[in-house]
């Protein structure tokens, strides 16, 4: 059991996108603009030590690829960028997407000579690189993607790829692409994958966006989370069998990030400001197990730190119109003031592994809107799920 | 101290929970218009971004209506108006806000149809804030703005009172 550590950055604006490299020395940032920041562990503090400009939006994703040591960014301002480290500095190189809508996500493949861009533009860009012109090329996933796809995760045979769209339907693809890949073993989702080839298609079971996928560390299945508060899991049986699928339903906000830990246990994110693990019980049932946050977080720290997490000019611009509204005074707090006890304040954007070996992840990493990116033990936290409560100093009941 | 009569305290807690749930909000750029990000519940363009809007309703008069959708909840709320006074005074009191709508963040310039004031809560209003602390505005703003009417009324028929008051003693005496 070991507490969660909060990474000594305050970014004070939502992170909606990070990654760390592959020794977690380096952390690549975006704070809900269109600058990256690469930040550089030393001792105990984060140093930022580079700023990548080239996006003129909001940069939406980024990946940084493991043994390559590249990294990736897209946004919405239709683009991607691959960046390279060369003589001390990062080098953009630019990739034709071809898309005409906002890129939301990317992520390397696990050989990392692909990635895939998913996009507003209702198509996947599976990009590899060329090197005659020194640029990477893409190539579109279209059909049947009938919205805006919201994210994605590879196969680790380099090949398959799992699309979660806005139609609320799950799909899984074949992102072959003839001189890059070589030919993939038959697994449980085909045979013959030639390039945009469907493997399945999976609905979320009360037709809510999907707003995360991840395949399993075999690849042999997927989970997806999606807006309807679900939690699906799919175990394929096949090309002409049903597949096996189980369905939780949460007893709590939507998630909107999912991550395998081992075969038959994951982690899920997202509206409740908390990361939870689920498990697969006697191989028949995936059942919620505890969330990571023991819900200690502003019952242990006194009122004054409460008070300084909040104490942004955001929301004393914010607290400024709650008191122009109440125009007779605010001495009647009647609905009393709602605290969050978790350590996340609000809405968790993603969760990614952290440490451990595929297959067997120890740390998660969360960031959260809050602008705090967090490091938890597999093993902390508390059973319930942490939620909000009332301070009952403050209720004029 | 705030005396809850027995049906605001449900209907409040209603709202509460439906707002909670509704304001699950993210960024998201329009998949229509190139290089666009607008709240998808106004622009109403792409029909899988919008979800089932909510009707709570507490009495004929009294109603919430929350329309979520995936960047963007519409929150629209009709204040009790029992007869012609308090029909102006909450006019005159939304309208006063509203013209100031900028000063409240979350507040709409116009309210819909049927509504008597709208909020309109935007990903970016809930990445600056935090979410909770914008239900307990919204959930506070309904709870002070009976309190408001309801007070000026009084004040209003109070010195109607002493003006007819005044008026008749000059013809006593």
């Amino acid at each position: 059991m070991s507490k969660p550590e909060v990474l000594p950055i305050d970014f004070a604006v939502p992170v909606t996108a990070y990654a760390f490299n592959a020794d977690r020395s380096q952390l690549a940032v975006c704070p809900n603009s269109n600058v990256l920041q690469i930040y550089q562990k030393s001792a105990n503090t984060w140093t930022l030590s580079a700023e990548l400009k080239e996006h003129d939006k909001l940069i939406t994703s980024v990946d940084w690829a493991p043994q390559s040591n590249r990294i990736v960014t897209c946004s919405q301002d239709r683009n991607a960028y691959v960046w390279t480290f060369q003589a001390g500095q990062w080098k953009p190189t630019l990739v034709l997407l071809r898309i005409n809508r906002s890129a939301t996500f990317v992520r390397w493949s696990p050989l990392e000579n692909k990635f895939a861009v998913a996009s507003g533009a209702r198509a996947i860009a599976v990009c590899s690189f060329d090197p005659e012109s020194d640029w990477w090329v893409a190539k579109h996933i279209k059909k049947p993607l009938r919205s805006t796809v919201l994210s994605l995760d590879w196969h680790p045979n380099n090949v398959l790829l799992v699309a979660g769209s806005a139609d609320s339907r799950a799909r899984v693809f074949s992102a072959y692409i003839k001189d890059v890949d070589s030919k993939p073993a038959p697994s449980v989702w085909g045979e013959r994958l030639p390039f945009n080839t469907i493997c399945g298609e999976y609905a979320s079971p009360a037709s809510g966006w999907i707003h995360s996928v991840s395949f399993t560390p075999s690849g042999n299945a997927i989970a997806f989370v999606s807006h309807d508060s679900n939690l699906s899991i799919i175990y394929p049986t096949g090309v002409d069998n049903p597949p096996s699928v189980f369905n939780v339903r949460l007893a709590s906000l939507p998630h909107t990030s999912v991550t395998f830990l081992t075969e038959d246990s994951l982690i899920a994110a997202g509206h409740d400001c908390q990361p939870m693990l689920y498990r697969l019980i006697n191989n028949n049932s995936w059942e919620f197990v505890k969330s990571l946050d023991d819900a200690t977080g502003a019952s242990q720290s006194n009122k004054a730190s409460v008070a300084g997490r909040l104490n942004n000019t955001a929301f004393n611009a914010f607290k400024a119109a709650d008191s122009m509204g109440a125009t007779g005074g605010v001495t009647g707090v009647g609905a009393g003031d709602t605290v969050l006890t978790t350590v996340h304040q609000n809405t968790i954007t993603s969760v990614r592994p952290f440490a451990g070996v595929p297959g067997n992840i120890t740390h998660v990493s969360t960031a959260g809107r809050d602008g705090k990116i967090v490091i938890w033990d597999i093993n902390s936290g508390g059973s319930g799920i942490a939620g909000l409560v009332k301070e009952t100093s403050q209720m004029g009941l | 101290m705030r005396i809850f009569s027995n049906t605001l305290r449900p209907y409040l807690g209603t709202v509460r929970a439906s707002l909670t749930a509704a304001l699950n909000l993210e960024n998201f750029s329009s998949q229509i218009v190139e290089r666009h990000n607008k709240p998808e519940i106004e622009s109403k363009k792409s029909r899988e971004l919008i979800l089932q809007p909510l009707l709570i309703t507490r009495t004929a008069l009294e109603k919430v209506l929350i329309e979520p959708s995936v960047n963007s909840v519409r929150l629209s709320i009709k204040i009790k108006q029992a007869d012609e006074i308090e029909r102006i005074l909450a006019h005159k009191f939304t309208r006063f806000m509203m013209m100031r709508a900028e000063g409240f963040v979350v507040l709409r310039r116009k309210a819909i149809e049927g509504y008597d004031i709208s909020f309109l809560i935007t990903n970016q209003q809930t990445e600056k804030l935090l979410k909770h602390k914008i239900v307990d505005f919204i959930i506070q703003f309904m709870e002070d703005v009976d309190k408001e009417i309801s007070e000026m009324k009084l004040s209003l028929n109070a010195r109607a009172r002493i003006v007819a008051e005044t008026y008749l003693t000059s013809f006593g005496n």
